[in-house]
């Protein structure tokens, strides 16, 4: 994982153009900004995840400091700071969903792939998280995979999942602005 | 008899595309207001609409839009919350999945009243989807003259541009929110100065609600009285309910302000009842901050009169015997619902999302979540429970932003009118659930 994300950094001349398009949506000198737009890019052209070089890459194509990015990429919960799966299975874990067999799809993922919430596969597929309500709470119990929603979830449901993300071999964070 | 202004032809699927959406009479308001109104004249419109703000606390939009700050030589901005983030809440979700063109329609129509040139639309972080639908949209709005430069030849120009949040609940606060759109943690100011004089990089802002804005074209449509005369009193229009829990039929419904919260629930047009023939045990009314209410008093009111979908009826009686209507997430518990386990759960949500920077809400949330966790799982004891009332009170009103209330309120409430659930907890060493 390490050697394929630093392949897209520094950013090819089609990211580039993109990151130049978002900046020019904010006035002169608030370039900072478009902070939030680009580490997702940047999170979805290096892997899933934001190591310390791919932020200090950011800090330099906005002209800010690295430490305002690490404290912005800190805060937020959506960027995942340590390598992740290629495939991101995220919970969600609030009430509307939890009360509605969240839990079961939680402990039949821990037990399906062997890890606990917060962890990644030793083969590096799958990476567990739980989040908070994610606005679907009419299809619980909901769950996401990098990008993409998936609603009215059983523990069937899930076992196909599994299975397509077992023979995926492109991550599941996609770049929003592709 | 059902009226529908922001969901009508919501089931076409190819409503999302311009020219459906115009051939149905979409952007009609933008040519009125852009060509025949002065923006004051809009605002007078929607002042008389009487609409209210549907991001959850209420706020008479007519009104917001008048604190502006104009003549100052800054320029002002319209940012339109799509953070939607408070559990129970999926309408905004909804309506920009299928009607983007509504949402722009409304922002073009109010950016205009607001003398903005500049607008942003804040969407969540993890609504990728939507942020496409919508960036598409605004694609399409540019193609047809009606974002950009002198839109049809009026001389008023506007760029309205989406900004992707991360994942943080406390966003979907108005100065939080205009923090992530500076780049920064999403930390909430303290106010004043009110983003209406010192909002999105100092200048004069209004934040307003994706429902909120999206009712702007109908109302300048059919004009400001014509709206204030559907509903209740104060609470005027439809109001998007978004209904999930223990339903046979959970989804989103647009209701007529004033329609009995017993219609809501047991008819077929909506909820259709409580699922496996259980029965109603409590109610979140307006997303999972509003306090709970069990099921005799979200029917009736204290007083004996039928609860109504308004402001002022699920408010009656208080945060005694009332709620609030919040956002219209309606959260809906039957008889096996465990009241404790639930507080619990919402619980750690508000010790998650708690951004921090003020004690009773950094320490109070955890602290809470630790004694309710412990009461669910057998380990507490009778003091616990005043306990906790105790820390809750602690925080309300002793923070900067309302977070700080939106945690205390469900457990005052919960413990109120479920107290001997609590008890039973205790006495029995587990959950009896
Ligand atoms: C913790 C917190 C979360 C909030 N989340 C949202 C939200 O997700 N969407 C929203 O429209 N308003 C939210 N609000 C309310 C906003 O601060 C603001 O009042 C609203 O966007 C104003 O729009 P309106 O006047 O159209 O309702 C939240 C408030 C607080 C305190
Ligand atoms: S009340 Fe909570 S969320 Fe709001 S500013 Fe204070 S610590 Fe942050
Ligand atoms: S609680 Fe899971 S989507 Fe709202």
């Amino acid at each position: 994982m390490e050697t394929d994300q630093h392949k897209q950094i520094p950013f090819n001349d089609e990211t580039l153009a993109m990151v130049n398009r978002i900046i020019g949506r904010y006035p002169e000198g608030r370039q900072k900004s478009a902070l939030i737009p680009l580490l997702h890019i940047a999170q979805a052209e290096a892997g899933g995840w934001l190591s310390p070089e791919t932020m200090d890459y950011v800090a330099s194509l906005l002209k800010i400091k690295p430490i305002e990015v690490y404290e912005v990429a800190t805060f937020y919960t959506m960027f995942n700071l340590k390598p992740v799966g290629n495939c991101t299975i995220e919970v969600c874990r609030t009430g509307p969903c939890w009360l509605n067999g969240a839990e079961e799809i939680v402990s039949h993922l821990e037990k399906k792939l062997h890890i606990r919430v917060g962890e990644t596969t030793s083969d590096g597929k799958f990476t567990l998280k739980t989040v908070e309500c994610l606005a679907a709470c009419g299809n619980a119990p909901v769950i996401q995979v990098g990008t993409a929603y998936h609603e009215n979830m059983t523990t069937e449901s899930v076992d196909l999942l599994l299975d397509e993300w077992r023979e995926e071999t492109s991550p599941s964070y996609q770049n929003p602005y592709k | 008899m059902s009226l529908r202004i922001l969901t009508e032809n919501i089931d076409i699927p190819e409503l999302t595309s311009f020219e459906v959406y115009r051939k149905l009479g979409g952007y009609r308001s933008v040519e009125k207001s852009l060509k025949t109104m002065s923006p004051s004249g809009v605002m007078e419109e929607v002042k008389k609409s009487t609409l209210r703000g549907r991001g959850g606390a209420g706020f008479p939009t007519g009104m917001k839009w008048s604190f502006l700050a104009r003549g100052i030589g800054k320029p002002h901005y319209l940012i339109c919350n799509a953070d939607e983030s408070e559990p129970g809440t999926f309408k905004d979700r909804y309506l920009m999945e299928r009607n983007p063109h509504l949402l722009i329609d409304g922002m073009i129509t109010s950016a205009f009243a607001l003398e903005a040139n500049t607008a942003y639309i804040y969407v969540r972080g993890e609504l990728f989807r939507v942020l496409r639908i919508l960036e598409k949209a605004i694609g399409e709005a540019y193609a047809n003259g009606f974002l950009g430069k002198n839109i049809l030849g009026s001389g008023y120009s506007l760029d309205i541009f989406c900004h992707p949040g991360a994942g943080a609940y406390i966003c979907g606060e108005e100065t939080a929110l205009i923090e992530s759109v500076e780049g920064k943690r999403g930390n909430p100011r303290i106010k004043p100065p009110f983003p209406a004089i010192a909002g999105l990089w100092d200048c004069p802002t209004v934040v307003n609600n994706v429902e909120t804005l999206a009712s702007v074209p109908w109302i300048i449509n059919n004009g400001g009285e014509e709206y204030a005369k559907i509903g209740v009193w104060k609470s005027t229009g439809t109001k998007l309910m978004s209904a999930c829990g223990h339903i046979s039929k959970p989804g989103v419904y647009e209701v007529k302000m004033g329609l009995p919260v017993e219609e809501f629930i047991y008819s077929e047009e909506y909820c259709g009842g409580i699922r496996k023939g259980n029965k109603l045990k409590a109610v979140i009314a307006g997303g999972s901050s509003v306090p709970i209410l069990p099921a005799d008093l979200i029917l009736k009111t204290a007083a004996g009169e039928p609860r109504l979908i308004t402001y002022e009826s699920l408010s009656e009686g208080g945060f005694e015997t009332g709620t609030m209507l919040g956002s219209g997430g309606f959260i809906v518990m039957d008889n096996t619902t465990c009241i404790v386990k639930n507080l619990w759960n919402f619980t750690r949500f508000y010790r998650h999302e708690s951004c921090g920077q003020c004690s009773p809400c950094r320490e109070g949330t955890g602290w809470m979540e630790k004694v309710l966790y412990g009461i669910e799982n057998g380990e507490g004891k009778m003091p616990d429970i005043d306990l906790l009332e105790d820390v809750a009170k602690n925080i309300e009103g002793h923070t900067i932003c309302p977070l700080g209330d939106a945690a205390a309120w469900p457990v005052r409430s919960a413990i109120r009118h479920f107290r001997s659930e609590f008890e039973e907890h205790v006495k029995l060493k587990k959950c009896p659930f």
